[in-house]
């Protein structure tokens, strides 16, 4: 189980402190997925990476299976379980796919045939990707898709996923929800995804509105999909104009 | 041929030779030759002009073989020139691993300066491999300073891997290759250099015949105080193609000047340079990181995968 207690994150301005998370409290259970949600800039990523630990809270408590980890390293809290997909992953020049998914399985001996597995679930040919180095010359998808075959190797107990969706082609969207759907199904992961996706959020199980750095909305799919939706269209100032004008 | 504990591990690091080599070979150690084999197709025999070191004759139509010529030298104080000439028939397909290690406990400089000149006849490929390395805890400096000039006939090829990774105090390098017709030379250089250590290359690639192909791939590590300093230059005298790549991670107090040339002397030449200096990207460490590694073992694997 994962639980956030009054998390909140502060950096200096020029205007003075500005909050960009403020008392933050959450538990996800075990096994759950649950969707983070909300506009641009609302605080999601950085609660995300306040998880995984890429980011220190400025005050709060993160608790993993009843344990503070709070001032846990990034790599204290991955040997825990807790793993991160980031929304633009690095590139190495050097580093295979096939050196990648090793080292993210842990396993030194991961086979090929393993490591194909991986990389068919995302939507890539194994045989054209596994000698080929994550640099630039791969294109962005592909990096995208990578990114998330290594959280599948890495089989954490906590997946946090940013964007996954973000820079995936359509073909690969349908698959990508299907992995997710699958992981869940199997029912031995807990997932965080951040994602604007309407057919990504329905998988939830829970979905959490993050705006202005804090918590404005909970609840299933079905109670939050038709608010968000009727809040983006009453916000947009052009779709209201033309819904008028009918 | 006497071997001891610090010859077999000074072969197995600069020649991957575990035991004797199968083949042709040539082992000099500290200024004699402490083992030498010519095959059927391929001929060693120690230089008639003087000068110390070997000529290496391939005949023609030779595929498949192999020639090992490593280098040790495990005294300190021994400072030397060799002259290797290597004469590549037509039609060759060959591997030749050269390769020096120097084993300093001493207080003396010990020096290798390795002069190779290659000759590859007409639609020959050679594979050479060359890796410098040097330990020993005395106060003795470790320097190479290799020569390679390699001539490319008609249609030839080489392929030359280079790698100094570590405990080399101070070196030299000068490479230059002339591509003929339809010739195609490919460069990958690796380099790490450490402590107060100077590395320096300086490469030119002559594109003189018709269809003829360069490509540098220099990849190098500067950690402490080292210091590092790459020329590589790409000359197009007709109808060609050329790509030098430098690429260099810089680390704690270390320098390095990258000065990538391309001169193209005719309107058909197409050159192309790309150089990049930088330390190791911060979401770079984040993303091993969260894969399990500490920081030290993310930074070890970024320099080991660069470095490959």
């Amino acid at each position: 189980m994962l639980e956030l207690k009054h998390i909140s994150y502060q950096v200096s301005s020029e205007e003075g402190e500005l909050g960009i998370l403020n008392d933050i409290s959450l538990t996800v259970p075990d096994h759950k997925l649950v969707v983070f949600t909300g506009p641009n800039g609302g605080g999601k990523t950085t609660l995300a990476k306040i998880i995984m630990g890429l980011v220190k809270p400025t005050a709060g408590q993160i608790l993993w299976n009843g344990q503070d980890v709070t001032d846990l390293s990034i790599t204290e809290r991955a040997r825990l379980g807790i793993s991160y997909g980031f929304q633009q992953p690095p590139r190495f020049k050097g580093l295979t796919v096939r050196k990648l998914l090793t080292i993210a399985s842990g396993n030194e001996k991961l086979s090929k045939d393993q490591c194909c597995q991986y990389l068919t679930k995302v939507g890539l040919c194994a045989n054209d990707q596994l000698e080929r180095e994550v640099a630039v010359s791969l294109a962005g998808g592909e990096v995208k898709r990578i990114e998330i075959a290594t959280i599948r190797a890495r089989n954490g107990e906590l997946m946090i996923f940013d964007e996954p969706e973000a820079g995936i082609d359509l073909w690969s969207f349908a698959r990508l929800t299907e992995t997710f759907e699958q992981i869940h199904r199997q029912g031995k992961a807990t997932m965080v995804i951040i994602s604007h996706q309407e057919r990504i959020i329905s998988l939830a199980d829970e979905v959490v509105v993050v705006a202005g750095g804090a918590i404005r909305q909970r609840g299933s799919a079905e109670e939050i999909l038709p608010l968000i939706l009727s809040d983006t269209l009453g916000s947009c100032p052009v779709m209201t104009k033309e819904g008028a004008a009918k | 041929m006497m071997e001891t504990q610090v010859d077999r591990e000074l072969l197995e690091k600069i020649a991957d030779l575990i035991g004797k080599p199968v083949g042709a070979f040539n082992i000099r150690k500290d200024t004699g030759c402490d083992g030498r084999q010519s095959t059927e197709h391929i001929k060693i025999d120690s230089r008639t002009d003087g000068k110390s070191g070997i000529d290496i004759r391939i005949l023609d139509g030779t595929v498949g073989e192999t020639c090992h010529i490593p280098v040790l030298i495990t005294k300190s104080g021994i400072e030397e020139t060799v002259y290797n000439d290597f004469y590549i028939g037509e039609n060759c397909n060959v591997d030749i691993v050269a390769g020096c290690g120097i084993h300093n406990c001493g207080d003396q400089t010990s020096r290798h300066d390795g002069i190779h000149t290659f000759h590859v006849g007409k639609n020959s490929h050679v594979h050479y491999t060359e890796k410098h390395y040097a330990e020993g805890d005395g106060k003795g400096d470790k320097i190479f300073n290799p020569q390679t000039i390699v001539y490319l006939e008609e249609g030839a090829s080489i392929q030359m891997d280079t790698t100094q990774i570590r405990g080399v105090d101070s070196t030299k390098r000068y490479t230059k290759i002339i591509c003929g017709k339809g010739a195609e030379a490919i460069v990958t250089e690796r380099l790490l250099t450490h402590g107060t250590q100077l590395a320096e290359s300086d490469m030119e690639i002559v594109l003189d015949g018709e269809d003829a192909k360069g490509r540098v791939i220099s990849r190098s590590v500067a950690q402490e105080q080292s210091s590092q300093v790459f020329y590589p230059r790409m000359v197009g005298n007709a109808k060609c193609f050329g790509h030098v790549q430098c690429d260099s991670i810089i680390m704690g107090d270390a320098r390095i000047r990258s000065i990538p040339e391309i001169t193209a002397n005719c309107t058909e030449a197409q050159l192309i340079h790309e150089a990049a200096i930088g330390k190791i990207a911060g979401d770079q460490l984040l993303k091993l990181e969260t894969l399990g590694l500490t920081e030290e073992e993310a930074e070890d694997c970024i320099l080991k995968g660069f470095l490959a």
